[in-house]
């Protein structure tokens, strides 16, 4: 409850700041500390501290899994904030508008984690998704920005508009909008109710795919995150792409779970998976742009942390919070450097290793860790979600599938350390300053050590 | 005389929600566009207030979730009318045609 109201109150705050300080420097300062309260008062939730006593008659449920995934996303944030928070600066005239957004983006993604109810669902996916319509917009000049907003916008009202019918169909088949159903339906339009339940719910998958950008409801995602800023994308690519998975994963494993003998949902999460896989993977290869590989990567990426639908278990869950963690840090990592970079082809990045070996190092510690290179995080993200799988004994044919996707990606990430390390050029950046470069180590850092411990973080989970 | 049947007003406002769908997929005027759009919200709404009035009738689930979708609805309108004058002053025009900067 904490994080819900500190973000909005936060949210406002950072509004009224916009009138009251002149200085544009300020307010990313301001909004680091405002996270940093933010995670505090997360992490004393997890404690059982709560600020606010607010009964919200189940429509929300606090549990461990969702307040680490708080904590993720919020500590997420705030690294995001320190690394990039000099190129949020420059995206355009509005500073302190941007840095409300992304609070507003961070209300709605604490109430994702917590949602127990269709309805909180539906208000956590709008409330994430109308300020990123904008931030994705921002730059105002720029043509591919309006454009990937346009594209943005109206992907994302008609994923919103799919996912109402379908919340309006499973109310009319089940009389509640609460995740766990009392079933006393009325006896008087017996067949028809069941119908439209499982009719409800298929519109729900589908507008969630699209939400996460599976296959084959992608389409979106290269476009929007090409065209809207790079500071925007990074931040739309890691910590609300993992939100919409965590909303996913709670719809997926109490409502779907609950209409397993009628309909066989894991076969359909199967095909959506592979499909989601091939395709982010085998277009990933094709690219020129490092940012628009990146994008592909990520619906990649969206790939392996849907293994969790299939398994759902406990390793599943430990799986998707390590995932949503080392994918957030490394591609927040790997954007804060190509916002330095002048020239965005892959072409842009020869030679890096000479002119900046910190920014070279690093990144390749980043890439590493998103192909899953074993001693980063990026490898024991890649195992949990893969082990969990085999453990339920079915769908050995899937993890196979997975693990020569994963090896097919390691292709693009390489490249990108090739063109760093193997290629003569003068890859041109912008001012580095100091600062910069010991937040990018400390990313690192941080990688590896969830690398090499990753119960660091998933003991948070049991305590 | 008797009560209309439910499955007259889902025919309804499933006919709504899929005449805003093909609006949507066909139209390439952006306001046409969202109104498309909204023309699938608020055909929601008719089958929430119908589900609500037939099958629920003891609580106002459906009705409390169409205020909701309206406000919702509005907030989105906003960002999608500031989105289009922004593509008005860059590109002089409101056809989604001409936004082809990136391909798809």
């Amino acid at each position: 409850m904490n994080a819900i109201i500190l973000s909005a109150a936060f949210g406002v705050v950072m509004m009224l700041c916009s009138f009251l300080i002149k200085n544009k420097s300020n307010f990313r300062h301001i909004a680091s500390v405002a996270l940093l309260i933010l995670l505090i008062g997360n992490i004393a939730d997890t404690y059982g501290y709560t600020f606010f006593a607010i009964d919200t008659h189940g429509m929300l449920q606090f549990n461990r899994f969702g307040l680490l995934f708080n904590s993720i996303a919020i500590g997420s944030t705030l690294l995001y904030v320190l690394l990039t928070g000099k190129e949020i600066e420059n995206a355009g005239m509005h500073v302190a508008e941007y840095f409300t957004l992304i609070l507003f983006v961070l209300c709605g993604v604490t109430l994702l984690s917590a949602y127990n109810n269709l309805l909180t669902l539906f208000l956590g996916i709008e409330i994430m998704s109308i300020p990123l319509y904008i931030l994705t917009g921002s730059d105002k000049r720029n043509m591919k920005s309006n454009e990937a907003a346009l594209k943005y916008f109206l992907m994302g009202s008609f994923s919103t508009g799919l996912m109402l019918m379908g919340i309006a169909l499973t109310y009319g088949g089940t009389g509640t909008f609460s995740l766990e159903v009392v079933r006393n339906a009325p006896n008087m339009y017996k067949g028809l109710v069941s119908f439209l339940e499982i009719l409800g719910l298929l519109f729900l998958l589908v507008s969630m795919a699209f939400k996460v950008s599976a296959a084959p409801f992608h389409f979106w995602t290269p476009d929007v995150y090409d065209g809207a800023p790079s500071v925007f994308t990074s931040f739309m690519a890691t910590i609300v792409k993992a939100a919409g998975f965590i909303a996913f994963i709670k719809l997926c494993a109490v409502r779907m779970a609950e209409t397993e003998s009628v309909v066989d949902w894991k076969m359909i999460y199967a095909i959506i998976i592979v499909a989601t896989l091939l395709v982010g993977n085998i277009t990933a290869v094709f690219q020129q742009s490092v940012k628009r590989m990146l994008a592909y990567s990520s619906i990649a990426q969206a790939g392996f942390m849907l293994f969790t639908l299939i398994s759902l278990n406990d390793m599943a869950y430990e799986g998707i919070l390590l995932y949503s963690a080392a994918y957030s840090l490394a591609t927040i990592g790997i954007f804060a450097v190509l916002v330095k970079m002048k020239d965005y082809t892959f072409d842009g990045y020869n030679g890096l290793a000479k002119t900046q070996p910190v920014l070279a190092a690093t990144n390749t510690v980043f890439l590493l860790s998103l192909s899953g290179i074993p001693l980063t995080a990026g490898f024991f993200a890649k195992y949990y979600m893969l082990a969990a799988v085999v453990k339920t004994g079915n769908y050995t044919w899937l993890v196979i599938t997975g693990v020569l996707f994963a090896a097919v990606s390691v292709y693009y990430y390489f490249r990108v350390i090739q063109a760093m390390y193997f290629k003569e050029g003068n890859a041109e950046t912008t001012t580095i300053v100091p600062s910069f470069k010991y937040g990018l180590i400390a990313l690192a850092a941080i990688i590896i050590l969830l690398g090499i411990f990753p119960t660091l973080l998933l003991r948070w989970l049991y305590f | 005389m008797s009560e209309i049947p439910l499955t007259h007003i889902l025919f309804v406002s499933t006919a709504l929600f899929f005449i805003g769908m093909y609006g949507l997929f066909t139209r390439r005027n952006m306001i046409t566009m969202l109104m498309a759009v909204e023309l699938m919200l608020n055909s929601v709404n008719i089958n929430f207030v119908a589900f609500n009035k037939y099958l629920f009738p003891e609580n106002l689930d459906g009705v409390f979730f169409t205020i909701f979708i309206i406000t919702i609805a509005a907030a989105e309108a906003a960002v999608a009318i500031a989105i289009i004058i922004n593509l008005y002053r860059s590109h002089h025009s409101i056809d989604v045609e001409d936004a082809t900067e990136m391909k798809w």
